[in-house]
């Protein structure tokens, strides 16, 4: 078995093709539904208490503001405590300079096979495809992305990478691709999982894995997980590299204690993960385990754009917990692969676009109905439809405004639509021009086409009232004045 | 220019004429709800450990060797890896000595390159230490040190863990406070609520994904 040296497959068409075909599918959207489902009840009942879990929100919104308040500082300390523990902590611009160092990191090793735990910036960084390109097996061990891996696929969630798959499904591909008996028991195909990647752990040269909050204070990596893979990536293979974010760094310790419980509850409804692993440093001189190597990769790729603008920098205290896609509805009917990008449903529409250009996501501000369910479940209260709002209207702006906000804004900008809003502004601030209209429009409405673009494909055609309101006002009026 | 001097120079530009925010970090909310009467203590663990399936035992200072001995013989595990140095492990030895019957004990007294595959392969139970537990969440702490390393809590099948009803903490926050966690962290520190399990297929609940199948606690009431 070598899944990692075949790279994944890439998702074509666009956008709006992709809604299309995922809404199309049943067998998708019922995976789909049921799974949100469950997590959003789970969530809900973990938060029995609305009145901590608020209070709990407003402490880590101001954990997080207060980080990225005093980021750079916060980084710095980091980087001065770990090197002190023995981590040695590189930085990268890009994604192309983050899978150099890990490159580089390997080459020196002379290592051939790499076991990850789940991590979301080394998605960002698609270093499976990477190293597969240089003939390194890059293993993903969490149960979910290994699943997804092993059917060339991208994670479709960010906590449940196999979300949109059932359990024939898989068993279906495991009795394909690993050559077992089939089996659509669960506990079966997770023991088989086991198995597979036990041999793994054992066999791997470097460990990879992706870091929840990495604390300032002390120089700590903190890792939360149910299965252990992740323990088994930072700690069998004599190296280990992590890579994360360079908004992830806390202030404090004490810090971790609200984010924590707010990160456990909102993606899975647990008081905790059943391990939360702190990472301090590799092993000592006398210890008889643990890696003899720890890395630390801290990615900017986008991140110091959104912090350049004191609302979009909000989209920094994300903690990625995903319950803003459980609890989305557009995410729930299309599915996490028709966003085509790393982070899919509400926290992809808003962090997507720094790391990858508006231009090339043009769609994601738009596919949203704002109705707001992600802002209330976000445990660090990201305004999410704010955001969405922002972008928006970033995404319209002329592409000769001045003081740029982002890369490829702009790219739905468009003269004719501009001039129509223009028009209509100037319409609206004009009481002669705005009688002339409703005095037009009242009498024209006959004239209305029965189908009008997108909107009459599940609507019926907006037909102007006989006669205005203002009209129907000031007969009111009249005969009130008359009585 | 480095990567590292571009990325703190833009965020440090981007932070120009702003202060930071303060600190009012509440540790009421984090405290004050997860507080409980000494001898709720022991009740409010179980509930949340044997929730997720841990397997949770009362005991004594004076019987849990051959508790142990009982629960490994019903399991019919034929080995026990131990830390021989630890307080702990040469009470197992002791007794152990005493009982020659008993499924065999190995040592973790070597580094873990000279017998990686037997661990692996070959290692189906160990017993550790903690160094307390946590009600609130239902978490043991382990700091894994060179006596009782990183992988003795993670790699066999059946972890048992002993924990003294004493150091049953209250929540995270005190845990971190009383023992001034924040002036130093050990290589390694995990908190651990259970068994290794996973709901990556169809949100349906396995246990026994990567880490141990089986999380065995004994609680050691008079200590
Ligand atoms: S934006 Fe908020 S709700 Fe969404 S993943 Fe991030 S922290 Fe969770």
């Amino acid at each position: 078995m070598n899944a990692a040296l075949i790279p994944t497959v890439e998702v074509s068409e666009d956008f709006r093709t992709r809604a299309h075909q995922a809404l199309g599918d049943a067998q998708l959207r019922n995976n789909f539904r049921n799974a949100m489902d469950s997590l959003m009840s789970k969530r809900a009942a973990s938060f029995s208490d609305a009145h901590e879990r608020e209070h709990l929100r407003a402490l880590g919104n101001a954990v997080r503001a207060r980080a990225l308040s005093k980021l750079p500082d916060l980084l710095e300390q980091l980087e001065a405590n770990l090197t002190r523990n023995g981590v040695t902590v590189h930085w990268a611009e890009t994604v192309e300079e983050a899978n150099a160092i890990v490159l580089s990191i390997i080459r020196r090793r002379e290592a051939t096979q790499v076991i990850k735990g789940k991590s979301m910036v080394s998605e960002e960084m698609e270093m499976n495809h990477v190293l597969a390109a240089q003939g390194i097996e890059c293993l993903e061990s969490d149960m979910g992305e290994f699943i997804v891996q092993l059917d060339h696929e991208k994670p479709s969630h960010i906590i449940m990478p196999a979300i949109h798959k059932n359990a024939s499904q898989v068993a279906s591909l495991f009795h394909e691709k690993l050559g077992v008996e089939y089996t659509k028991d669960v506990d079966q195909l997770i023991q088989i999982g086991r198995r597979v990647l036990r041999e793994k752990f054992f066999e791997a040269d470097i460990g990879v894995s992706g870091v929840n909050f990495a604390v300032a204070e002390t120089g700590t990596l903190l890792l939360v997980e149910n299965e252990g893979n992740g323990r088994m990536s930072t700690t069998v293979p004599p190296v280990h590299i992590a890579v994360t974010g360079i908004e992830k760094v806390v202030e404090n310790l004490r810090d971790v204690v609200p984010l924590l419980s707010l990160l456990t509850r909102s993606a899975l409804g647990q008081p905790i993960t059943t391990y939360v692993n702190m990472i301090s440093g590799p092993r000592k001189a006398d210890e008889l385990d643990g890696p003899e190597e720890v890395h630390l990769v801290l990615l900017d790729n986008g991140r110091s754009q959104a912090f350049a603008d004191s609302e979009l920098r909000q989209t920094l205290n994300c903690i990625r917990c995903g319950a803003c896609m459980n609890h989305c509805p557009v995410y729930t009917r299309i599915g996490g692969h028709t966003y085509g990008e790393v982070y899919p449903g509400p926290i992809g529409k808003i962090i997507t676009p720094h790391m990858v250009g508006l231009a090339k996501v043009p769609d994601h501000p738009s596919a949203s109905s704002l109705c707001g369910a992600c802002g209330e479940v976000c445990p660090v209260k990201i305004p999410i439809p704010a955001l969405l709002r922002r972008l928006r209207e970033e995404n319209v702006k002329a592409p000769d405004s001045p003081h740029p906000v982002m890369r490829g804004q702009g790219s739905k900008y468009s003269r004719q639509e501009r001039f129509i809003w223009n028009a209509w502004a100037k319409l609206h601030s004009s009481p002669t021009l705005y009688r002339l209209f409703t005095f037009a429009a009242t009498r024209l409405r006959a004239l209305v086409p029965n189908n009008v673009g997108p909107w009459t494909q599940n609507h019926s055609a907006p037909k102007p009232a006989a006669r205005s309101l203002h009209d129907l006002a000031r007969e009111h009026l009249a005969k009130q004045g008359a009585r | 220019m480095s990567a590292k001097q571009n990325i703190l120079g833009k965020l440090r530009h981007s932070l120009t004429g702003t202060t930071p925010v303060p600190d009012n970090f509440d540790e009421a909310l984090v405290t004050q709800i997860y507080t409980y009467p000494p001898e709720q203590r022991i009740a409010q663990l179980r509930k949340l450990m044997e929730a997720v399936h841990t397997e949770i035992h009362l005991t004594r200072g004076a019987e849990w060797p051959a508790l142990l001995a009982q629960l490994l013989q019903k399991r019919e595990l034929p080995s026990l890896l131990i830390a021989p140095t630890t307080e702990h492990g040469r009470r197992i030895t002791e007794h152990w000595s005493n009982h020659p019957q008993l499924p065999q004990l190995k040592a973790y007294d070597r580094p873990v390159e000279e017998w990686k595959a037997e661990l692996f392969n070959d290692t189906p139970a160990s017993l550790t230490t903690t160094l307390g537990a946590i009600a609130a969440t239902g978490s043991l702490i382990l700091w894994p040190t060179r006596e009782e390393p990183r992988l003795m809590s993670l790699v066999p099948p059946v972890h048992f863990a002993l924990l003294k009803a004493s150091e049953i903490y209250d929540n995270f926050y005190q845990v971190q406070q009383q023992f001034a966690w924040a002036q130093g962290m050990p290589t390694n520190a995990l908190l651990v609520s259970g068994p290794s399990k996973t709901a990556d297929i169809e949100q349906v609940l396995a246990y026994g994904a990567h880490g141990p199948k089986d999380l065995v606690v004994l609680i050691l009431e008079d200590q």
